[in-house]
């Protein structure tokens, strides 16, 4: 037992309706994948850092199978804009609209998401 | 707020009537005849928006906006100077004035009147159909109203119809939570597009999916509570069915009142009659199309692609134009729906009603699949009908009407059940209707590739229009526009994808070379210009994470997958060293060498199964697969099994799975080598190495071949002399027999042919290429391997044999790493602010006293959040 998680003193906070929501500390997200939020309303966000620094925050269900698994999706840039592949089977999201990029009719939730000290 | 036109009427006037699918496209087709310049044009919209994408309604509940769904791009209307007038339906034509009437009281005076105003959901006159908590589907509004009744007062819902809609009808309300029931008069599902054997195919699919269904049994009466809202519906059974709402989708009825009261003449089942060009047969300056019209064959078409068709039609007529007259002469009632989930194609004459015709059927029960064709007595294939499984469907619309070039059978058996190749879009007629959406044929798909140069299927899209309705053609079209290139020789980027223009081999050459160990390095360097700096994809990080991890000791890289940078390249599997299953859990696999065990880890792997309450299962490979982990699990069933001895057995990794082996020599008479030892020491040697693709081996004791060889990668089986290796063989979905690299050889000569031949596939095959495909695939084939790691012909056998040296020295079991490293751990969790709460959508049920996933809870998504975090860790 040695290290612990590192810490950042940065916290990640979600937007729900008029409040920001502490998720957790900054230092908890891998740059280029993602974590899962419990949200208070037991709804489920996914959370993702990209290499820039920037975070985005989508719904962690997977429209296509009913699984709350995007948040372990493989992450990307796709003409210039970030995505998440779902690991199941592998529509991509786009992470700042939702939009699913591989069938048009199918968009996630997003969320507004920031870094609080 | 009443206006009139002006009487010096500089431009002649066209008033359309209903702005929905068929108008818009309506207005489109003037718009690109120039009509709109030549025109005024006026849209009298009952809605209170413009026309958006009816047929996509559904998508709603699966995130779509209201504004996605919109088909009408507000630059389209100012750019061709169409008036809409938006929440005002019109309500009198006086036709001899020549002038319409709306709400408002906006009086237009038209030269030419175009009723699009579609169809209104057939409501049977059942007492209580119109209280509180009854809806209908059929527009957004009513989507609007449906699912904040469900979302405020309702647990149960019931859809009467099972048809098309119904069914979509009952997906939505499952998708709001509800206790969804479906009543349906006739006996089966989808009366209409599928037959009894597809009907029961769809039930049983259905009901899996927790929906329960009542066929045979329409619906008398809506029984109403004290506040006048429904609690419930009497069924002709008499049996009552409690529901807090009730949703009504029994059929449409076009929406021909309009046309009635001015005196226009409609159909004896309503429908306003119309000519060939879609002029109505009372009056030339009247047009009717879409879902309101009753064509000249005497058919109402309740599906939009004929809508379009006729919209065409008028525009052309209106125009007058000499090369653009069209006709509507009826047309094809082809569907293919994903409804809940389940894939259902209908297409030409479907019910067999042509004279003589017979029957092709293929079902299975298991599967829930039902494949109907029917064919003519010459053999023409007619129609058919597709439950479960509708991936022929465009290749068998577009071969309608025609002798297909091989057996009909062939062409309803899944693959694998003795069917040969499937049959490809390249059979099909260059006259074949490959969208019938749009009604482009096979021949403008090879068109738009080989005379406007489209080099792509979004470019083939945009330049016929194909794909860009239902969506069920645009397999084909990939197919179609592939094959095309080929066939014209253009140059195919054989870039590994978006984000690198080198192949897999050149990026293993290049970070060999300049032991490259970080991912964003080799793509700021070595990416395309528009990549770099990026984050890469999902088909390049896996791959150079596998390259890294397969060269790691010889480039100084960390061996273990999950370190540093190269955690976020890995696939979810590798990332959580494990298999994702449908429901979010995950599969344990432990390694168990040459599927030889000991009767005490037998018993450490029934306990840990126990305690946790796996789902248990001997596989393919001679191995024990555990299922129904949850993430924040796995570090507690692989310390058990770290501390009974067990590794990792890679059941997630592109890496060695199993060695399989028979029980040789020791025990089995026939036996001439020891094939256990063997297989044991080569699952060893060779456990942990990433690869292009998993990797699979197999060890028989002698030529009877009990393991299997033959159909692995690399396959032994052992003679009275050593050993012979077999190579390039695959089980699968396209299976192949291996290859003999090399004959009689001994212990040590395998082991070293072995480790050649594996480092040189991996070093030269594509990504996700199993041993069979880069054998036929690369120049010269089973020989010119066999030149290079048998007779070194390219000199590289000493660097092979050391690269798998390094391997072989640096293995560590991954999950004994795992388990030794907080940080690494910590990741083990469903929820990062919630580490004690397991995700709520992973359930389970019993079945055959083990367990399997609860599906339905899928469908559901969300469970109240009080029950769920409760006692968590919250900050
Ligand atoms: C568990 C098992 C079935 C069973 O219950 O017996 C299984 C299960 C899966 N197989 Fe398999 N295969 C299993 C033996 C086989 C075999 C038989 C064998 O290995 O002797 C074959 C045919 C032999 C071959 O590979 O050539 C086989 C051919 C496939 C294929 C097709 C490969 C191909 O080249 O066409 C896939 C798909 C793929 O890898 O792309 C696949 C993929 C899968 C995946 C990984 C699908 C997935 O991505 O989720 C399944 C994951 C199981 C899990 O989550 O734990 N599985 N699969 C077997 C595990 C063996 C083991 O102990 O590791
Ligand atoms: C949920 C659902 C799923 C469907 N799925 C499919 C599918 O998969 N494939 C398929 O081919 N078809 C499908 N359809 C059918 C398809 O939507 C229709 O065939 C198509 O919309 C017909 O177009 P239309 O313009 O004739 O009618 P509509 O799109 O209904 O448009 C008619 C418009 O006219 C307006 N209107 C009526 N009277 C007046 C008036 N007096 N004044 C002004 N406006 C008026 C109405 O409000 C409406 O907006 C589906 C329909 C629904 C409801
Ligand atoms: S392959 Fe030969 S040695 Fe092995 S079990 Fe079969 S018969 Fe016996
Ligand atoms: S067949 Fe519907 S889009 Fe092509």
């Amino acid at each position: 037992m040695t290290l612990a998680p590192e810490t950042t003193d940065l916290m990640v906070q979600l937007r729900l309706a008029d409040d920001w929501f502490t998720v957790c500390d900054l230092g908890r997200l891998l740059p280029g994948r993602g974590v899962a939020a419990l949200l208070p309303d037991g709804r489920q966000a996914a959370l993702f850092l990209d290499r820039a620094g920037r975070l985005y925050a989508i719904d962690n269900r997977d429209p296509f199978s009913g699984a709350a698994v995007l948040s372990r999706g493989l992450t990307g840039t796709h003409q210039g804009r970030p995505f998440v592949a779902s690991p199941l089977l592998k529509q991509r999201f786009d992470l700042s609209s939702g939009q699913c990029l591989d069938d048009e009719s199918v968009r996630v939730a997003t969320y507004e998401v920031r870094t609080a000290a | 707020m009443s206006t009139t036109a002006s009487p010096a009427r500089p431009r002649p006037t066209i008033v359309l009537v209903g702005h929905g699918m068929v108008g818009q496209r309506f207005l489109e087709a003037l718009a690109e005849r120039g009509l709109t310049a030549t025109h005024r044009v006026v849209v009298l919209c009952e809605e209170p928006r413009p026309a958006y994408d009816r047929v996509q309604l559904t998508s709603y509940f699966s995130g779509r906006t209201p504004e996605d769904l919109s088909m009408t791009d507000p630059g389209f209307l100012t750019e061709h100077g169409i008036e809409l007038h938006l929440g005002d339906p019109a309500e009198a034509v006086d036709r001899a004035a020549r002038t319409v009437t709306a709400r408002s009281g906006l009086t237009v005076a038209y030269d030419t009147l175009v009723l699009a105003t579609g169809s209104s959901p057939f409501v049977p006159p059942v007492p209580g159909r119109d209280a509180e908590g009854c809806f209908v589907y059929r527009t957004i509004e009513d989507l609007l109203a449906i699912e904040e009744y469900a979302r405020s007062r309702a647990t149960t819902g019931a859809v009467v119809g099972g048809g098309l809609l119904g069914l979509e009808a009952a997906g939505a309300l499952k998708g709001l939570g509800l206790d969804t029931h479906i009543v349906e008069f006739a006996p089966r599902l989808m009366p209409v597009q599928v037959d009894e054997g597809g009907g029961a195919a769809l039930l049983r699919t259905v009901e899996g999916m927790g929906l329960t269904v009542h066929t045979g049994t329409g619906t008398q009466e809506v029984v109403t509570g004290a506040d006048g809202a429904v609690t419930g519906m009497r069924l002709s059974d008499g049996s009552e069915l409690p529901t807090d709402m009730v949703v009504f989708s029994a059929g449409v009825r076009p929406r021909d009142q309009l046309a009635r009261d001015c005196g226009l003449t409609v159909g004896e089942r309503g429908g306003i009659a119309v000519d060939e060009q879609c002029r109505t047969v009372s009056d030339p300056h009247v047009f009717a199309v879409g879902e309101c019209a009753l064509a000249a064959d005497g058919r109402v078409y309740g599906l939009v692609a004929p809508g379009y068709e006729m919209a065409e039609t008028a525009a052309a007529a209106i125009a007058a134009d000499e090369d653009g007259r069209k006709s509507f002469t009826g047309a094809d009632l082809s569907t293919k729906l994903k409804l809940l989930g389940v894939d259902v194609a209908s297409f030409g004459d479907a019910h067999g009603t042509t004279d003589g015709c017979l029957d092709v059927v293929y079902a299975d029960s298991r599967s829930g699949t039902y494949k109907k064709l029917v064919v003519g007595r010459g053999g023409e294939l007619l129609g058919g009908i597709l439950v479960g499984d509708a991936e022929a469907y465009g290749t068998l619309r577009a071969l309608t009407g025609s002798v297909p070039p091989i057996a009909p059978e062939q062409l309803v058996l899944p693959a694998g059940a003795g069917a040969p190749a499937q049959l490809g879009p390249s059979a099909l007629p260059d006259e074949a209707v490959v969208c019938s959406c749009h009604n482009v044929t096979k021949g403008t798909v090879r068109g738009a590739v080989t005379e406007h140069k489209c080099t792509t299927v979004p470019e083939v899209k945009k330049c016929t229009r194909a794909g860009t309705g239902c969506g069920s053609c645009v397999k084909v079209l990939g197919q179609l526009v592939t094959a095309e290139l080929e066939a014209s020789g253009v140059e195919v980027d054989k870039g590994l994808c978006g984000c690198f223009p080198q192949t897999r081999e050149e990026l293993y050459e290049i970070v060999l070379a300049l032991r490259i160990t970080s991912y964003r390095q080799l793509l700021d360097r070595y990416g395309r210009e528009a990549a770099r700096g990026g984050d890469g994809c999902e088909v390049c990080k896996p791959t150079v994470g596998s390259i890294i991890a397969s060269l790691a000791p010889t480039i100084g890289a960390d061996g273990y997958v999950l370190q540093g940078e190269q955690a976020a390249l890995q696939d979810t599997n590798d990332h959580f060293l494990a298999n994702l299953q449908k429901n979010g859990s995950y599969s344990v696999v432990p390694r168990i060498p040459g599927g030889e065990i000991t009767p005490e880890k037998l018993i450490v792997i029934g306990e840990v199964a126990r305690d946790f309450g796996l789902y248990t299962k001997i596989t393919g490979g001679q191995r024990i697969d555990l299922f129904g982990a949850r993430v924040e699990q796995l570090p507690l069933i692989w310390t058990r099994l770290v501390d009974a001895g067990f590794e990792s057995g890679h059941a997630y990794g592109k890496s060695l799975r199993t060695v399989k082996s028979c029980v040789g020599r020791t025990w089995c008479r026939y036996g001439v080598q020891d094939s256990v030892r063997m297989a044991i020491d080569l699952e060893l040697r060779y456990r942990g190495l990433r690869s292009p693709h998993k990797l699979k081996s197999a060890v028989s004791g002698c030529a009877r071949e009990c393991a299997e060889a033959q159909s692995k990668d690399f396959g032994i089986i052992a003679t009275a002399n050593g050993w012979n290796l077999y190579v390039g063989g695959n089980g699968g979905a396209t299976p192949r027999h291996a290859d003999l690299l090399a004959q009689d050889l001994s212990d040590a000569e395998l082991v070293r042919l072995i480790d050649r031949f594996l480092m040189f596939y991996i070093r030269t095959a594509d990504r996700l290429e199993r041993t069979s495909v880069w054998l036929e695939r690369i120049p010269g084939g089973l020989d010119h391997v066999r030149d290079v790691v048998v007779h070194d012909s390219l000199g590289i056998c000493e660097e092979l044999e050391s690269l798998m040296a390094a391997h072989v020295a640096h293995y560590r079991d991954e999950w004994a790493t795992t388990i030794e490293d907080p940080e690494k751990l910590a990741r083990f969790v469903s929820f990062v602010n919630a580490p004690d709460t397991p995700d709520p959508v992973v359930g389970f049920v019993p079945e055959r006293d083990q367990i399997k996933p609860d599906l339905p809870l899928l469908a559901i998504g969300t469970r109240p959040a009080d029950t769920v975090l409760e006692g968590s860790a919250q900050r």
